[in-house]
C-alpha cells in the first residue's frame, strides 16, 4: 500500500474514494440489476409452476394451460440444432487448426469471416434462413420432387438456422480448445511414426475433449434461448399437436413468451403464465451453462 | 499443425482416409455456408432493383395485404372463376397481429364471413404466389381496387425509401426508413449511454479495485447475464420496468424509447464489461509497478494509467456494444413502444430496424416490395455490424498488439 497517501489534501483524497465509489456502485448496480431480474421471476412464476403447466397443452387461446408443446419443441429444435451445428463446427475448426495452412490466405480469411458473423445480429440469420433455407433449398426440393413440404417453414429449417447461428461460436471455441494441446504433444506424436490422422484422433482430441464439450455446449445455450433468428422459419404460437416430423411447424418457448406478452387476447389473464414460461426458459438455458461450467470445473480436476 | 511429416505417408488405413476426406468435406461445406450467408441476404433484396422498372405492377400485389402470420398469396391460376370474390376473402384473416389490410379488401370481407379462428392459420403451409399478370377477371373487385394506382403516378422507389412515413401495409405503401433510423439511433444511444459507462466502470473495479470475493460474484454474474435470452430481458422491460418508470416519471406513454435503451443496455454490458475486462489485464503489470511506484494511489494508476493504455481494448468493447444494441431484436420488439415516429426525444415510443423486420417479415408477401425492402433493412444491419465488428477485428487489435509488443 502506499505509505503517502496520508499526507495528500482532503481533496485529493475525496476524489480518490469517489473514483474507487463510482465503480464499485456501477458492480454493484449490475448485480443488482440481474438479483432484481431473477427476484421478480421467481417470486411471480413459481407459484404457477407445477407438473400440470409443463405437461398440459395451452388452452383457451393460450391464456390457460400449460406449455408442453413450447418445452418439447425447444427442446427438439436445440436437439436437431445441435446434431446438425455442432459436428460440422467441430470438423471445420479441426480442419482450420490441423490440416489449413496457418497463414495462408484462405485460412486468414475464413478466420476474418467466423469472427465477425459471430457479431452479426440473430435476425439477420433469420433472413438467411427464409432466403436460403426454405425459399432457395426448400424451393428447390419442391420444383424437382414436387414435395411441398419443405417450401415453408419448419423444425428443420429453424434448426439449420440456428446451426448456422453457432456455428461460429463453436468453431471460434473448438479452435480455442485445439490450439491449447501443446505442440510437443503433437510433433512427438507424428516422430513416434504416427500418421497425422492418428495424432489428431489419439493426441489432440483425447487432449482437448472438455474445452470442445464446453465451447459446444455453451454455443448450444446460446441458440436455445434465440427467438429473433427462427421468428419467420417454422415456429407457431398455438399447435394442437406435436410436431410429428421435421417438415412439422413447433412450438417455441422464447416465442411462446413472447407472443403471450404482446399479443395475447388477455395479457393480465395470461401473466401468471409468462412469469412461468420465463422460469422454464431461463431454467433451460441455465442448465446448458451450468452443465458446461460443471464439465469444465470437473475434468480440469482430474 | 501443418508439420512436414516424411512419415506421414506410411502405414494409413482406408479409415484413415475415410476420416481425413470427411473432416475436408464438412469444413468446406460449412465454410461456404459462411460465404453463402453473404450471398443470399443481398440475393433476397435484389428483387427490388428489378422490380424497380415496372412500378405500375407494384401496388396490385398490396391487394392482397394478408395479416397473417404466414404468407399466403391469391392464386389466380388454380381456378379463379368469374366472381372471385371466395377466393379474395379467405386472403383476409384474423389475428393477434395487428391489423392494417387494405380498405378494398375489407370491403369485399363484408360479404364474407371472416375467418378467425387461429387454427386454421396453421394449416394452410404452402405459400402460394400470386401473380398480377394473369390478370383480375372482368369484373372482379380487384380490377375495381387496382384501377386508381395507374391513375397518379406511382413516385420512384428511392423517394419512397427516403420519404418521412413508415406504412407498408396500405392502399400506398410507404417505406420512409427516416423513422426506423431515427429509432434505431435513439435506442442505440440510450443503450450505449447506459451500459458502456456501467460496463467499463464495473471491469475497473473488477481489474483493480475489488476484493477478490466480491471479483469472484462479479464475473459469473455477468456471464449469467449474457446467458439471459433476450426474449426474457425484452419481457421484463416490458412488465417490471416500464411500470415502475410510468410510476417514477408519469410518462404519456408506457413503452419509449428510454425502456427500450434501458433494456438494450442489460444486453450491451455483458460485452463492454468482458472485452473492456480482458483489455485491462493485458496492459503489461510493468505499467503499473512503474506508477505505483512512483507515488501514485491505486486509484490514479486506474484511471490515468491503465484506462488510458486500454484504451483500443475499451473503445472496441463499446463498438461492439454498439453493434450489439444496432441489431438486437427481441428487446427492441417489445420494450420500445414500436411504433415508427420522427421524434428524438427518449419518451416516445420508437422503431429500430431490427424490430421492423422482426414484426413484419411473418406477415409480408414473400418476393413483394415490402420483402425486398425488409431485406434491405437486413442487408444495412448486416454491413454495419459486420464493419463495427472487422474494424475492431483489423484495427483495434492491431494497435493493441503493437503497443504491447515492445512492453
Amino acid at each position: 500500500m502506499n505509505v503517502f497517501s496520508g499526507q495528500r489534501p482532503l481533496s485529493k483524497r475525496l476524489l480518490g474514494f469517489f473514483a474507487v465509489l463510482i465503480a464499485a456502485t456501477a458492480a454493484v448496480a449490475i448485480i443488482g440489476l440481474l438479483l432484481g431480474m431473477l427476484g421478480t421471476f421467481s417470486i411471480k412464476g413459481f407459484p404457477n409452476l407445477d407438473w400440470e403447466f409443463l405437461s398440459e397443452f395451452p388452452r383457451n387461446n393460450n391464456t390457460e394451460g400449460g406449455i408442453w408443446p413450447a418445452l418439447a419443441g425447444t427442446t427438439l429444435l436445440v436437439l436437431l440444432m445441435t446434431i446438425l451445428g455442432v459436428p460440422i463446427g467441430t470438423a471445420t475448426a479441426i480442419y482450420l487448426t490441423e490440416y489449413a495452412r496457418q497463414n495462408s490466405f484462405f485460412a486468414r480469411s475464413v478466420r476474418f469471416a467466423v469472427n465477425t458473423l459471430a457479431g452479426v445480429p440473430s435476425i439477420v440469420f433469420g433472413l438467411f434462413g427464409v432466403g436460403f433455407f426454405i425459399q432457395f433449398l426448400g424451393g428447390g426440393v419442391e420444383r424437382i420432387t414436387g414435395n411441398a413440404s419443405f417450401g415453408d417453414g419448419s423444425l428443420l429449417w429453424s434448426a439449420a438456422t440456428l446451426a448456422v447461428l453457432t456455428l461460429p461460436v463453436v468453431i471460434v471455441a473448438v479452435e480455442e480448445a485445439l490450439r491449447a494441446v501443446p505442440r510437443d504433444l503433437r510433433e512427438a506424436s507424428l516422430a513416434l511414426g504416427a500418421t497425422r490422422w492418428q495424432t489428431i484422433r489419439n493426441v489432440v482430441l483425447p487432449n482437448s475433449v472438455t474445452g470442445i464439450l464446453t465451447g459446444s455446449i455453451l454455443a448450444v445455450g446460446r441458440g436455445a434461448g434465440e427467438v429473433a433468428a427462427i421468428l419467420f422459419v417454422g415456429v407457431t404460437y398455438s399447435s394442437e399437436v406435436l410436431p410429428g416430423s421435421v417438415t412439422d411447424k413447433f412450438m417455441h418457448l422464447g416465442y411462446h413468451l413472447y407472443v403471450l406478452a404482446t399479443q395475447s387476447p388477455d395479457v393480465d389473464k395470461a401473466l401468471p403464465l409468462q412469469y412461468a414460461t420465463t422460469l422454464v426458459l431461463l431454467g433451460l438455458t441455465f442448465l446448458l451453462n451450468f452443465t458446461a461450467i460443471f464439465i469444465r470445473s470437473r475434468l480440469r480436476k482430474n | 499443425m501443418a508439420v512436414n511429416n516424411p512419415f506421414a505417408r506410411k502405414r494409413r488405413h482406408l479409415g484413415e482416409h475415410a476420416a481425413e476426406w470427411t473432416i475436408r468435406i464438412v469444413a468446406s461445406f460449412s465454410i461456404l455456408v459462411i460465404f453463402l450467408i453473404f450471398i443470399f441476404v443481398f440475393r433476397e433484396a435484389s428483387s427490388l432493383l428489378t422490380s424497380k422498372s415496372e412500378p405500375a405492377e407494384q401496388p396490385t400485389t398490396n391487394v392482397v395485404a394478408t395479416t397473417d402470420d404466414r404468407p399466403e398469396i391469391y392464386n389466380p391460376d388454380s381456378g379463379p372463376e368469374p366472381g372471385s370474390v371466395t377466393t379474395t376473402t379467405t386472403v383476409v384473416k384474423d389475428s393477434d397481429k395487428p391489423e392494417v389490410y387494405n380498405p378494398d379488401v375489407t370491403m369485399v370481407g363484408m360479404d364474407e364471413p371472416v375467418v378467425t379462428t387461429t387454427s386454421i392459420v396453421t394449416l394452410d403451409d404452402r405459400p402460394e404466389v400470386y401473380n398480377p399478370d394473369s390478370g383480375p377477371e372482368p369484373g372482379s373487385v380487384i380490377a375495381a381496387a387496382a384501377a386508381p394506382y395507374e391513375a397518379h403516378e406511382q413516385p420512384t422507389l428511392w423517394d419512397n425509401i427516403t420519404s418521412n412515413v413508415w406504412q407498408p401495409v396500405g392502399e400506398n405503401p410507404k417505406f420512409g426508413v427516416w423513422p426506423l433510423l431515427i429509432g434505431t439511433l435513439k435506442t442505440t444511444l440510450i443503450a450505449i449511454l447506459i451500459g458502456a459507462p456501467l460496463g467499463i466502470l464495473a471491469a475497473l473495479y473488477s481489474a483493480f479495485f475489488a476484493p477478490r470475493k466480491l471479483r469472484e460474484v462479479l464475473k459469473p454474474a455477468i456471464e449469467l447475464l449474457a446467458g439471459f435470452p433476450s426474449v426474457v430481458i425484452g419481457f421484463f422491460c416490458l412488465t417490471t420496468v416500464a411500470s415502475l418508470l410510468q410510476d417514477i416519471t408519469g410518462s404519456q406513454f408506457r413503452l419509449n424509447a428510454l425502456i427500450g435503451g434501458i433494456g438494450l443496455s442489460l444486453a450491451v454490458i455483458p460485452i463492454v464489461f468482458t472485452i473492456a475486462e480482458d483489455a485491462l489485464s493485458a496492459v503489461p503489470k510493468t505499467l503499473r509497478e512503474a506508477s505505483l511506484a512512483l507515488g501514485s494511489t491505486e486509484w490514479q494508476t486506474a484511471y490515468r494509467v491503465m484506462l488510458p493504455a486500454a484504451a483500443p481494448g475499451v473503445f472496441a468493447a463499446v463498438l461492439l456494444g454498439v453493434g450489439r444494441a444496432f441489431g438486437e431484436t427481441m428487446i427492441a420488439i417489445m420494450a420500445t413502444g414500436n411504433a415508427p415516429l420522427s421524434s428524438w426525444s427518449p419518451a416516445t415510443p420508437a422503431r429500430t430496424l431490427a424490430a421492423t423486420i422482426g414484426s413484419e417479415m411473418g406477415e409480408v408477401v414473400w418476393g413483394s416490395e415490402h420483402y425486398g425492402v425488409l431485406f434491405l433493412l437486413g442487408i444495412f444491419l448486416f454491413v454495419v455490424s459486420f464493419g463495427l465488428n472487422a474494424l475492431t477485428e483489423l484495427y483495434v487489435k492491431q494497435r493493441l498488439i503493437k503497443k504491447f509488443q515492445g512492453a
